[in-house]
């Protein structure tokens, strides 16, 4: 039924004529005003913009949190359109994973229980999932702390868990909203090369971001201004210089 | 559904969230304890009206003579009349088939009964074993007069409980000791509690023909006593036992030479008449208690729904973010209500147990004569719970769907 091009079967994102707008009162305001996106596996992305471009949106749409007004969007060539909750709730939970700027951990479930979240709404055993939750939580460097709460970590502690937890479900591509916000930079930074590290591993991200380092430490940036992409370039990844 | 990991799931947030399950459990157990409380007073008044107004069976009918108060044929007013066993024998053959219980009564005071060396002066009755009935006494040791010692005239007592008590300390004791009463010997047989208190209890019932053989008074004066098979409807109920004291009061008159008119010299009371009252007030107060309770179920559901909204308000963000990790709605709502329900019936059963033993540790210990044995029926009291944790889950039912639709990425925006 549907035709695709070759560079969208290739995609594992791919977006065309994106819109959305947000009704502000009798106003409708105009979001996102014609996107046309992709992204192949393994990518690293990065998109940039002040705040009002709609970078946010975007990422929420892709993250199927939101719903475009208008223009189609593939996940994994699966066509991502008017999904009720349930079909929504899974397609987040076996493709996406979410790291957010705020964390998002449940703050009364320990590291290795928010980690191993997503696999308890998989139906995973609860062996398993401690099992495969303290795995990524080694991979991230927290395997000691899997029992503390997170208001025993440190920021960067706790955006490591996120990350942990965003990999749980090994999902095709991880979303990341202003990941080191929240951080100061030599901890952003720590973030970041974990981030690279997962990308070399062969997962697809897509960061969102407001900072040119964290931008310049990805692979494509990508960049937006009033709802429309105005620049989109590969760029050479730099590794952050941590013990300098 | 029994699902291990659900549960894992529940104790975690019950465990880690102790304050907010402590609420939720402090009002809803306090609901109940309230309601177990109030039921149990409503029903301890009710027993205590009951036993204020019904001394005697509530369907009594009792007879008694006295001087007459009109010329008739002849005779003078003034003129004593005295019922005699005659009478009452004609009066039972007549109406066998309609009678329920029915005893003669023959008083005599002014003798001393003593047992060595307490002795006191009380009311001796002659009676028959339907007696026993007909007061709305009980028995608390022994057994009441039966057919064989009216019969043969035995020299056989039923003490009063006060009666008991003078002469030998402990009631109990004194089955089968010989008694004096005026100079005869009875044998202690029983020992009885009336409700009506003082003037019921402080007598001795003995065999109808023992005493009026003893003080050779066969055709004396006695009261008569009746109650009717029952009757359901209490209109029904009226109106048989008014027919039947009015004929009966007729019948007697006539034997009497009374004049039709005369209003002294037979006269009968008849407790229907009266009974109508106590329905209607245990009836008003069963409703007013019922009315309370099913108020205060209302504000325990409205509470429950309360707290069951603040619940998931407060879990927003929380539910947003198990969302965004791929939680189904449904998994959303049952995790809620789940836990709901949980905590609403554990804290519901505590609250009932509590109400159990403050209703048991207290009920024993009321003084006053209005409430009496506050209980509650068990099943009424579970019945409570379950219908407030189904409410309560049904308010909590709307919130959680609420929440299960919240789109994540407005649960998740930042302030």
């Amino acid at each position: 039924m549907l035709k695709y091009t070759n560079e969208q079967i290739a995609a594992m994102i791919a977006i065309q004529n994106l819109h959305k707008s947000y009704q502000i009162g009798s106003n409708s305001l105009p979001v996102l005003k014609g996107i046309d996106f992709n992204v192949k596996e393994g990518e690293m992305v990065s998109i940039m913009g002040s705040s009002g471009s709609g970078k946010s949106t975007l990422l929420n749409i892709i993250g199927i949190l939101d719903e475009a007004d208008e223009g189609s969007y593939h996940l994994d060539n699966i066509e991502v359109k008017n999904l009720n909750e349930k079909i929504a709730a899974k397609y987040r939970n076996k493709f996406l994973g979410f790291i957010f700027q705020s964390f998002n951990l449940i703050n009364y479930k320990t590291a290795v229980d928010n980690v191993s979240l997503p696999l308890y709404y998989q139906g995973v055993s609860r062996k398993e999932r401690e099992e495969r939750a303290l795995f990524y939580l080694e991979k991230v460097g927290l395997a000691d702390w899997s029992k503390h709460l997170p208001s025993e970590l440190s920021g960067g502690q706790k955006q490591r868990v996120a990350i942990a937890r965003a990999l749980a479900s090994d999902p095709k591509v991880l979303l990341a909203d202003e990941p080191t916000g929240a951080l100061d930079t030599k901890t952003s930074y720590g973030v970041m090369e974990l981030l690279q590290q997962i990308n070399d591993e062969g997962k697809t991200l897509i960061i969102v971001t407001h900072e040119p380092d964290i931008a310049a430490m990805t692979k494509r940036n990508v960049e937006l201004k009033d709802g429309l992409i105005i620049g989109d370039t590969i760029i050479n990844q730099v590794r952050p210089q941590l013990h300098v | 559904m029994f699902n291990i990991d659900r549960w894992q799931e529940i104790f975690e947030a019950i465990s880690k969230n102790k304050l907010r399950t402590f609420l939720t459990g402090v009002s809803v157990g306090s609901g109940i304890f309230i309601l177990i409380i109030l039921l149990g007073i409503a029903s301890g008044f009710k027993n205590g009206t009951e036993h204020q107004f019904s001394r005697d069976a509530s369907t009594l009918i009792e007879f008694w003579s006295n001087r007459t108060s009109k010329e008739y044929n002849g005779m003078n007013s003034g003129r004593r009349i005295k019922m005699d066993i005659y009478d009452y024998d004609i009066i039972t053959k007549q109406y066998k088939d309609v009678l329920e219980y029915e005893a003669a009564g023959f008083s005599k005071g002014n003798l001393t009964t003593s047992y060595e060396s307490e002795s006191g002066t009380y009311r001796l009755v002659g009676t028959m074993p339907d007696r026993l009935f007909l007061e709305n006494a009980t028995l608390v040791a022994g057994r009441f007069l039966n057919q064989r010692d009216y019969e043969a005239s035995l020299k056989v007592a039923v003490l009063g409980i006060p009666v008991a008590e003078d002469l030998f300390k402990e009631p109990e004791s004194g089955i089968g000791k010989i008694i004096s009463i005026g100079k005869i010997q009875y044998k202690v047989i029983g020992v009885f509690q009336d409700i009506g208190g003082e003037r019921d209890e402080a007598r001795i019932y003995l065999p109808h023909t023992t005493l009026t053989t003893l003080y050779n008074t066969t055709n004396s004066g006695s009261s008569f006593l009746f109650t009717l098979n029952p009757i359901a409807n209490y209109d029904l109920a009226l109106a048989q036992t008014e027919a039947f004291a009015k004929q009966v009061k007729e019948k007697l008159q006539k034997r009497h030479k009374v004049h039709p008119d005369d209003l002294t010299a037979i006269r009968y009371n008849n407790a229907v008449e009266n009974s109508k009252d106590i329905y209607m007030l245990i009836l008003g107060m069963n409703l007013f208690f019922w009315m309370i309770g099913i108020l205060t179920l209302i504000a325990g559901i409205v509470g429950v729904g309360n707290i069951m909204l603040i619940i998931v308000k407060e879990r927003t963000k929380e539910i947003g973010i198990r969302k965004a990790l791929g939680a189904q709605p449904k998994a959303i709502v049952a995790m809620v209500l789940h836990e709901a329900i949980f905590i609403t019936s554990i804290s519901g059963m505590i609250g009932l147990l509590l109400g159990f033993v403050v209703l048991e540790i207290i009920g024993g210990q009321i003084q006053t004569e209005f409430i009496l044995n506050p209980k509650v029926n068990f099943s009424i009291a579970i019945s409570t719970v379950i219908l407030l944790v189904i409410s309560g889950a049904v308010a909590g039912y709307f919130p959680a769907k609420y929440a299960s639709k919240i789109k994540p990425i407005i649960a998740l925006r930042d302030e």
